[in-house]
């Protein structure tokens, strides 16, 4: 076997749990990191993309747009959640775990009386291409690229936009923000919004490549909180190079030593940054260090 | 002075309670309690749902032909949330508290093994009504679904013969996987093929380019699919996009998760699955079943194996209870010893083995095709659960309440 496969393969193994680390994360990101809302119900926002997408696309729509329309129904789901529950919780962290765990139950219980123990699945687009002896799937390509476009989305909007701005002025100094005339109420609403539309987006994209059940958001939430938890509160600057960290961890252990190992390698190397870096990376870079 | 009042109206709603449940139960003429505890939620409830509905369907047909020697038969039903704590918590109360005198319970072999010492600790009944790993030697328990023996030893030489000698498992991590690794272990090396390599999955694991790629390094001839919940499924539609194109086997896919029906054509192509029962059997026995199934539940998505082990265990207990003149375990087992427990199935005729309280089963191979169609290019008629036997397992004996596994037989008396 030539280097060149070998490394095409490591790159590849990289850049597919770079894509699942940062997909599943980055609603988290806005959600978590910058908000503070510690939303144990990330997983099901997912699974809604998620059925949203496969529901649409075997109603006939193409999948790109149904992928949006999965974004688009998660995002105004969860401005009716930010509307209803955790409008009122912002100043008690704690009792957002609660909140949201309690909305997870009922998602999940709902959607499963509601549309059944399966969905069927739409199938993943594009096929395979062959580099040396290995055959690869086209549309995990497709998925990286998706993590790097949303990224680049998401830092692009809190830095360039005026909503970003207000978005971040609101979260540091609430008071100060309305004070300049600000709706801090419709800013943290829409933030909310953006951050379960970036779920749905990232159920939706993987909605082609798994089983879909009402449980499906649960096989997010680990990976999605360990890379916001050593992350940090920024959302470009955590996210990316927590992904970039981890999956570095994920894909090298996993391919030494299986999946368990790929696991295990992932909560110590979570467990070692956050001793080292308590505000996480982002805040490292940011020379936030305490 | 307002406290003790609370306490005696509390008191007497109890008394007023237990008076009146007593009551109920005498005017049902003591009915014989069957309790049921299957996931009907969390990351298996796709594939036991179905078991529910099953026991249902058997319980409302000898209801409605008299009952169990006269006596009504009632369903004491909890949902176990595909959670191994809630199968102890349960299984404590239906056992102490709703004292049924028998459960079916258990999808995952973690489960069995978290509550079977329950079941032996108050001397209870239970039927576990799933294909497993087997081994379990345990006097307090009747297995009707399939075991290694059925299935691996039918499965895997066909395999060898059609495809070749080289075989890769993918197993989920926890006794069933590890355990049904070890019995393809043993068959490929007695039909003197050899294992290209093997990789234990931890549940929940949704995510599988990785082992995709180490499948592919291998080079395997075929592929031993072991992955059990509905997470580990997405291999298959990950695998086909990969192209990885190798035919798989398995004794858990679409006879237990559908997965046939779940994911888009071709995903699942050149699948080989042994199995007792699923609904493409084209028996007049079978029909009769689905039809019925469907009757009662028309909107099941499919019926599997367990919803047809299930529904066969609750009329081998009717004729057991039958014949016994009781619902008490020992009375039961003496019948059993007698070696001619046995029904017309939905998937042909099976019987109660005493030594091991395993049944034997007609397995059927089933191939899922490119459009995902289901053919059958063999059956095998009446194989045995004999492995526990021969090991040395004799219930009619002794009951050491074990599991076994074949790098841990029984000890030799």
């Amino acid at each position: 076997m030539d280097i060149a496969t070998l490394a095409f393969s490591a790159l590849y193994q990289f850049g597919d749990a770079f894509a699942f680390l940062v997909l599943s994360a980055c609603g988290l990101a806005v959600i978590f990191g910058m908000m503070g809302v510690i939303n144990l119900a990330h997983g099901e926002f997912i699974m809604c993309g998620a059925y949203v997408t496969a529901a649409t696309v075997h109603a006939g729509l193409p999948l790109p747009l149904g992928i949006l329309a999965g974004t688009v129904v998660s995002a105004l789901v969860g401005v009716m959640v930010e509307l209803v529950v955790i409008r009122h919780l912002y100043d008690r962290p704690l009792d957002t775990i609660v909140a949201t765990w309690g909305l997870s139950l009922i998602a999940t219980q709902g959607t499963l009386i509601m549309v059944g123990s399966t969905m069927a699945g739409v199938g993943t687009p594009f096929g395979s291409f062959q580099v040396g002896a290995y055959s690869y799937s086209i549309y995990r390509i497709v998925l990286f690229c998706a993590a790097l476009g949303v990224l680049a989305c998401l830092y692009a909007l809190f830095n360039w936009t005026r909503f970003g701005v207000l978005a971040r002025a609101t979260i540091q100094v609430p008071h100060m923000a309305a004070a300049l005339g600000v709706d801090t109420r419709l800013i943290y609403s829409l933030t909310f919004a953006c951050g379960a539309g970036l779920a749905g987006l990232a159920g939706g994209l993987y909605a082609p490549t798994m089983t879909l059940v009402p449980t499906m958001g649960a096989t997010f939430i680990m990976e999605a909180f360990v890379t916001v938890v050593i992350g940090g509160a920024d959302v470009f600057l955590g996210t990316a190079p927590a992904g970039g960290v981890l999956a570095v961890v994920k894909a090298a252990m996993t391919s030494w030593q299986g999946q368990l190992f790929g696991q295990i390698g992932l909560l110590v190397a979570v467990i070692i940054v956050v001793r080292v870096l308590p505000k996480g990376i982002s805040g490292f870079v940011l020379r936030e260090r305490t | 002075m307002s406290k003790s009042v609370l306490r005696g109206l509390r008191a007497a709603a109890l008394t007023g309670t237990l008076v009146f449940g007593s009551q109920l139960a005498i005017a049902a003429e003591n009915p014989v309690k069957l309790g049921v505890l299957e996931d009907q939620s969390g990351d298996f409830a796709a594939a036991t749902i179905g078991k529910v509905h099953a026991i249902q369907l058997a319980a409302d047909e000898i209801n409605k032909a008299g009952g169990i020697m006269g006596r009504p038969l009632e369903l004491v039903t909890y949902d176990t949330q595909s959670d191994n704590t809630r199968y102890q918590e349960f299984m404590r109360r239906v056992l102490q508290r709703d004292k049924v005198d028998v459960v079916f319970a258990g999808f995952s072999s973690a489960s069995r093994e978290a509550y079977r010492p329950i079941v032996d600790q108050f001397n209870g009944f239970a039927f576990y009504n799933n294909q497993y790993e087997g081994g379990v030697c345990d006097g307090h328990m009747i297995v009707t679904g399939a075991v290694p023996e059925q299935q691996f030893s039918t499965l895997i030489p066909y395999m060898m013969q059609t495809y070749g000698k080289k075989v890769y498992t993918l197993a989920a991590d926890y006794n069933f996987g590890q355990i049904s690794a070890e019995w393809v272990r043993k068959i490929v090396k007695e039909n003197g093929g050899e294992m290209a390599g093997e990789e234990f999955i931890p549940l929940g694991v949704s995510q599988f380019s990785q082992s995709i790629q180490n499948i592919q390094k291998a080079k395997p001839d075929f592929v031993v699919t072991l992955l059990v919940g509905t997470a580990q499924a997405s291999y298959y539609e990950q695998a086909a996009s990969a192209n990885v194109n190798l035919p798989m086997a398995s004794s858990v896919n679409v006879g237990q998760g559908y997965e046939h029906k779940r994911f888009k054509p071709p995903s699942l192509k050149d699948m080989y699955v042994t199995t007792n029962y699923i609904e493409e059997i084209d028996s007049p026995k079978s029909k009769e079943f689905y039809a019925k199934f469907k009757a009662k539940f028309p909107s099941e998505p499919y019926v599997n194996q367990e919803a047809e082990n299930s529904y066969l265990a609750v009329y081998l207990y009717k004729q057991m209870v039958e014949r016994a003149k009781s619902t008490k375990r020992e009375e039961i087992r003496k019948v059993i010893a007698m070696g001619d427990v046995c029904m017309d199935a939905p998937e042909g005729k099976v019987c109660i083995d005493p030594k091991s309280q395993h049944m034997s089963h007609t397995i059927y191979l089933a191939k899922v095709g490119a459009d995902h169609s289901i053919s059958f290019p063999k059956v095998w008629e009446d194989i045995k659960p004999y492995w526990l036997g021969d090991a040395g397992c004799d219930l009619t004996k002794k009951d050491p309440m074990a599991q076994y596994t074949p790098s841990n037989p029984p000890p030799k008396p």
